[in-house]
């Protein structure tokens, strides 16, 4: 059976037809089934085969696009959850976006960070300050809050505040290594935390522990964005973004540099590569990712408190990258997706389920043991698993190899110009 | 001409003197070996001149400028570059990777460049590249580009760590070790290698090397260092008869036997 379908999978032809026969199959599902879960996770799971299937890079980027963009949404919107889709697919880019910046801090550079969600509020709360009347409350001047308009500008100054603040976590923290990095970026993601919860006095910036409400909603040419459908499309498209500059910064100096602190620190300085900016530049680029979707984030909540950002997050967003595969792009991705339907979906699913049978048979499972509230338990056991068996990951890094045969060819070239030119010289 | 100056250089940690009072003068274009029994404080010397350690006393210079106080990264990039006694690859990246980061500090593309995709700067990447595989080619690892440089067998390790070094242009090479544990057939390809190496780049070389055989085949110079001191220095044929040498190798005794 296996080896008839490996056979089958060979030919380039039969792999696109399974292909739309399955995108097809988990399409109809989804529009056919009324409460159809599954369907929208056979959907999701399509973009997984299609990283799989040897298609050119352009193919699968076009049909992965097309899938996400258009056909899962129109589908979904068919039916009658379809804003609960759309939120879910929304926190996904969310978190992907999130974990591919962490990614470049833990996966790239080699430097361990518990307190990545700090950087998320951050941009969370610079959007939230300026577009609700939380800023006239300090601001000497200006009219807030400011129309939804700027949304689209705060996503880059979210971006570089969290930059910065990346900047000066780093300055002071980079002196130290490993370990002890690790515990004092969790005291930093704390820190931020608390101040967040108190400064509301003397002067008040943050409103304290009561948050920040009625944030307005962006504004696309007139249009207010408000349902989870909209943030969609907005989340998709940094998202697009974000994997476009983490893979090209992956195979960039800069990337290198990353790679060869993380490889060893006291080679990577022997060729001349400054540790402490290359570390820094690292710091910076994760937070921006995560700064620029906090932005979406409390423009999509309309509300924002100190509650959203605790180590909890921290957590999760570093499960995703261990569990998808440190330094791996498409790995990463996977991880992201897995915590949040695991999240979202699966666990809320199951503890429904749980819940009708014990009501069926008259036996009382206690609350304190339903899936949903054992979140924790089951993603430690997960972590457990995955050091103990497969700890490259979901998707294991890979490096980008080159082809020899063009180098061979480039490198026979030059060798020819560069004897030419000499001979010439000579000549002349 | 002296490229390389060190003037009475010591090293103390805490209590102990892993270097005292060198003094040391490398002419430009040689190759220069530091020899002397373990713990003589040789790998302490090369860790001076390329900033890892930095100097109780004395001073270093390059060309005539002090090198005292600057960072590792920056001694690299006025053209001192090393190899490393326990070997130090990035064993995570390719060997191609692993020479283009050796040539980083010559190489100029931003990574904002990258991001534009602006033309020239992959053609600099490019460039990079083809010059990589050239010197890849050079020591003889053009059949592993794409193996993960910890995968390397112990002998092309250390043929990659040149072959990153060179990639840096470097004015000096410091060379630590660069035979250890080589078999004799691999230490006479990497005596050609280095004999080579210093015509093809125009290069000073310093290394610091337990095989006589090497030492006495491809140096100008010697500098022999023991406890910490300077013992002697001299060409290799003055170096194989000095009695304090073979006193600090073989102990007391040994030379009156002789």
């Amino acid at each position: 059976m296996s080896a008839f379908f490996g056979k089958l999978m060979q030919s380039k032809k039969n792999q696109i037809i399974l292909f739309i026969a399955y995108v097809v199959l988990a399409g109809a599902g989804l529009f056919l089934l009324p409460d159809s879960t599954i369907a929208f996770l056979m959907l999701l799971f399509s973009i997984l085969i299609l990283y799989h299937l040897n298609f050119n890079l352009r193919a699968k980027w076009i049909s992965g696009i097309v899938i996400l963009a258009i056909i899962m949404p129109f589908i979904a919107s068919q039916s009658d959850s379809y804003q609960t889709y759309m939120e879910v697919g929304t926190l996904v880019g969310i978190y992907c976006a999130m974990a591919l910046g962490l990614n470049i801090v833990v996966g790239f550079a080699g430097l361990l960070d518990l307190g990545f969600i700090a950087f998320f509020a951050v941009g969370a709360y610079s959007y939230a300050i300026f577009a609700s009347e939380q800023a006239s409350k300090f601001m000497p001047f200006g009219h807030y809050p400011l129309p939804g308009g700027s949304f689209w500008i705060f996503i880059i100054v979210g971006a570089a505040v969290a930059a910065l603040f990346g900047i000066l976590l780093g300055v002071p923290v980079l002196r130290v290594r490993g370990d002890y990095l690790a515990i004092v970026t969790l005291g930093f993601g704390e820190i931020i935390r608390i101040l967040l919860n108190n400064m509301d006095h003397p002067i008040n910036i943050t409103n304290g522990s009561m948050g920040i409400a009625s944030i307005t909603p962006p504004n696309f040419f007139g249009i207010s964005i408000g349902s989870s459908s909209q943030f969609y499309y907005i989340v998709f498209g940094i998202f697009l973004v974000v994997i476009y500059v983490v893979r090209k910064l992956e195979n960039s100096k800069l990337g290198r540099s990353w790679k060869a602190v993380r490889d060893n620190e006291i080679a990577a300085q022997a060729m001349g590569i400054p540790l402490v900016k290359t570390k820094l530049a690292a710091f910076a680029i994760g937070a921006s990712f995560s700064g620029m979707m906090g932005v979406v984030f409390a423009a999509k909540q309309m509300f924002v408190d100190a509650t959203s950002f605790t180590y909890l997050e921290s957590t999760m967003v570093l499960v995703m990258v261990i569990l998808g595969g440190m330094g791996s792009v498409p790995g990463v991705i996977l991880g992201a997706g897995v915590v949040i339907i695991l999240r979202t979906q699966v666990l809320t699913n199951i503890s429904n389920w749980l819940s009708s049978i014990s009501a069926d048979y008259g036996i009382s499972i206690p609350p304190a043991i339903s899936p949903e509230k054992m979140q924790l338990l089951i993603f430690g056991l997960l972590l457990i698993i995955f050091a103990l068996y497969r700890t490259q990951g979901l998707i294991p890094h890979k490096n980008r190899k080159v082809n020899v045969e063009v180098l061979k060819k480039e490198s026979a070239e030059a060798a020819l110009a560069r004897e030419k030119a000499t001979s010439g010289g000579a000549d002349s | 001409m002296n490229i390389l100056e060190v003037k009475n250089l010591t090293k103390n940690f805490g209590g102990l003197t892993a270097t005292s009072d060198i003094t040391m003068n490398v002419e430009k274009n040689s190759i220069t070996a530091v020899i002397g029994p373990n713990g003589a404080g040789k790998t302490t010397f090369f860790n001076m001149v390329t900033a890892v350690y930095k100097p109780t006393s004395g001073d270093i210079l390059l060309n005539g400028k002090s090198l005292v106080g600057l960072k590792p990264h920056q001694v690299s990039q006025f053209g001192i570059t090393r190899t490393f006694q326990n070997i130090r690859l990035f064993n995570e990246m390719t060997v191609l990777e692993n020479v283009l980061v050796g040539m980083h500090q010559n190489l100029k593309s931003h990574w904002i460049g990258t991001l534009l995709q602006l033309p020239h700067i992959r053609k600099i990447e490019e460039a990079a590249k083809v010059e990589a595989y050239d010197i890849l080619k050079y020591v003889g690892l053009e059949d592993y580009v794409n193996e993960n440089a910890g995968n390397l067998a112990y002998g092309a390790q250390r043929r990659l760590e040149i072959g990153r070094a060179m990639a840096a242009k470097p004015k000096i090479l410091l060379l630590d070790e660069p035979a250890a544990g080589m078999n004799p057939k691999e230490t006479d390809r990497l005596t050609s290698l280095i004999h080579d190496l210093r015509t093809k780049l125009d290069v000073t070389i310093i290394l610091i090397e337990h095989d006589m055989k090497l030492v006495m085949k491809i140096s100008d110079y010697i500098y022999v260092l023991d406890h910490g001191e300077l013992i002697a220095s001299g060409k290799p044929d003055e170096i194989r008869t000095n009695k304090r040498v073979i006193e600090a190798y073989l102990g007391k005794g040994a030379v009156a036997n002789d």
